[in-house]
């Protein structure tokens, strides 16, 4: 199954992104039956290194977001640096070189809140761990749209400051430790 | 129809644009533009879009406000340095053999990229023989490109690009410090004609050898892509180049097979025979 109906995960972090979606992506199997929408926020010069490394480690399918291509189930694509990734109505993905938002390109909160608009109710979010706040406001989107949503517990995130954010701004979120969003992500392919 | 109120107000204030100034942003990709549009309404201080679409068809003054919002690009002098050194050492040893050349920058914005152009050619020997048309559909950024002054800390970044772009000079030379702003010096666009065109609803204009047009077909529909590309085929002769952003491509474009590939990684491609 795939293309325009599919449901989606959509998944924010900076600080401690890799390890983070490390413990997460893995656990999810090859015909995972929702798509997952990544913006971390790495430095320019490592992107291209990240997508090779999640994919030698998981069963989905990883891949760095194409401008106007269709979202496929089973796959992670993730926005590429130096741009923002948006959802279209038509659940296509887009690119924009629009100017930083929260001194963030990829900003968490453009990915969020577009997928909010484009999914409404099919749309989960995730907020990991991170040193901002970038995905406070996207995150609320979400839940406003009719999401559901999750944070990790910032008690044992790697950088409090970003759940913290998140939870400020969807004070209701349920909070999990990495393993426990894992868990509760591939028990949802059941 | 769109089903959200939003959206419906959206589309009616793009149309508005369209039958009453001849901004046509209908064919732009919908998740950006309303982005933009939702930070005008909000940054403007109006309620709602319909708000925002009333003021702006009564009060032509608010036109330039919103096209600030709804065009203007944050770029970089020597923006992703790997193409620029593309152009210097495989694009410029064959526009080398031309006696004159024409380069079109197409869609400007505030000039960046035609400064880093015209950089790199008087340091390859061949800014005398070349005009560059450097266009815009917002007359305010098409000033500010003219003008061309930058904050003075984003100079750095420009210098280290400058650098990286396999730069024979140093970006110094060509701007003087005035209060906190970068000026550039007028020799850069003594070969620069800036020009109001719009890749929607305008036509070609000259045949170029060259055609830069970065980041600007990201925010079009496909249709309107195929536009822009067509206006491209009718520029270019055999043999000319166009060079895109670097997440952007012709693999999708009913146009795709008029052009090779020829530099693949930074988005390089030559026209073929027509």
């Amino acid at each position: 199954m795939s293309g325009s109906k599919a449901k989606a995960v959509a998944i924010g972090a900076s600080a401690g992104a890799v390890q983070a979606l490390l413990e997460i992506l893995p656990a999810l199997p090859e015909d995972y039956p929702f798509a997952l929408l990544v913006a971390v926020h790495v430095p320019p010069d490592r992107d291209n290194a990240l997508v090779p490394l999640l994919q030698s480690r998981c069963s989905i399918r990883i891949k760095e977001a194409e401008d106007k291509e269709t979202i496929r189930t089973g796959t992670a694509y993730l926005a590429p640096s130096d741009y923002h990734l948006l959802v279209e109505a038509d659940r296509t993905l887009a690119l924009s070189s629009d100017e930083a938002v929260n001194y963030s390109r990829p900003s968490i909160d453009v990915l969020f809140e577009s997928a909010a608009d484009a999914f409404g109710a099919d749309l989960i979010g995730v907020i990991l761990t991170g040193a901002n706040e970038d995905g406070a406001a996207g995150l609320q989107a979400i839940s406003f749209a009719g999401g559901r949503v999750i944070v990790e517990d910032p008690e044992h995130a790697y950088a409090s400051a970003m759940p913290e954010a998140a939870l400020k701004a969807c004070p209701g979120a349920p909070t999990m430790r990495l393993e426990e969003i894992a868990h509760y992500l591939a028990e949802l392919a059941r | 129809m769109p089903e959200r109120l939003e959206d419906l107000e959206l589309q009616l204030l793009l149309e508005a644009l369209y039958q009453r100034y001849h901004y046509d942003f209908r064919h732009y990709a919908r998740a950006s533009i309303k982005r933009r549009v939702v930070q005008a309404r909000d940054q403007m201080g109006f309620a709602t879009l319909s708000a925002l679409q009333d003021a702006v068809l009564h009060d032509p003054s608010m036109l330039p406000r919103l096209l600030g919002y709804l065009t203007v690009q944050v770029s970089e002098m020597f923006r992703d340095p790997t193409y620029f050194k593309a152009l210097r050492e495989k694009v410029l040893p064959h526009l080398r053999t031309y006696p004159s050349l024409k380069v079109w920058i197409a869609g400007c914005s505030h000039g960046e990229e035609v400064y880093s152009l015209a950089i790199l050619f008087k340091e390859e020997g061949l800014y005398d023989r070349t005009l560059f048309y450097a266009t815009d559909i917002n007359p305010d950024a098409l000033e500010a490109a003219e003008a061309g002054v930058y904050p003075m800390d984003r100079l750095r970044k420009f210098t280290e690009n400058h650098q990286k772009a396999g730069g024979r000079s140093s970006l110094s030379d060509y701007y003087t410090a005035d209060y906190g702003r970068a000026v550039f010096d007028k020799s850069l666009r003594s070969r620069v004609v800036f020009s109001d065109h719009s890749l929607v609803t305008d036509a070609v204009f000259a045949e170029m050898q060259l055609i830069s047009c970065r980041n600007v077909m990201i925010y079009f529909d496909r249709a309107l892509q195929d536009r822009a590309i067509g206006l491209f085929c009718g520029s270019l002769p055999r043999n000319g180049f166009l060079g895109l952003g670097s997440k952007e491509s012709l693999r999708f474009s009913k146009h795709a097979s008029a052009y090779s590939e020829f530099v693949r990684d930074e988005k390089i491609y030559r026209k073929l025979a027509a």
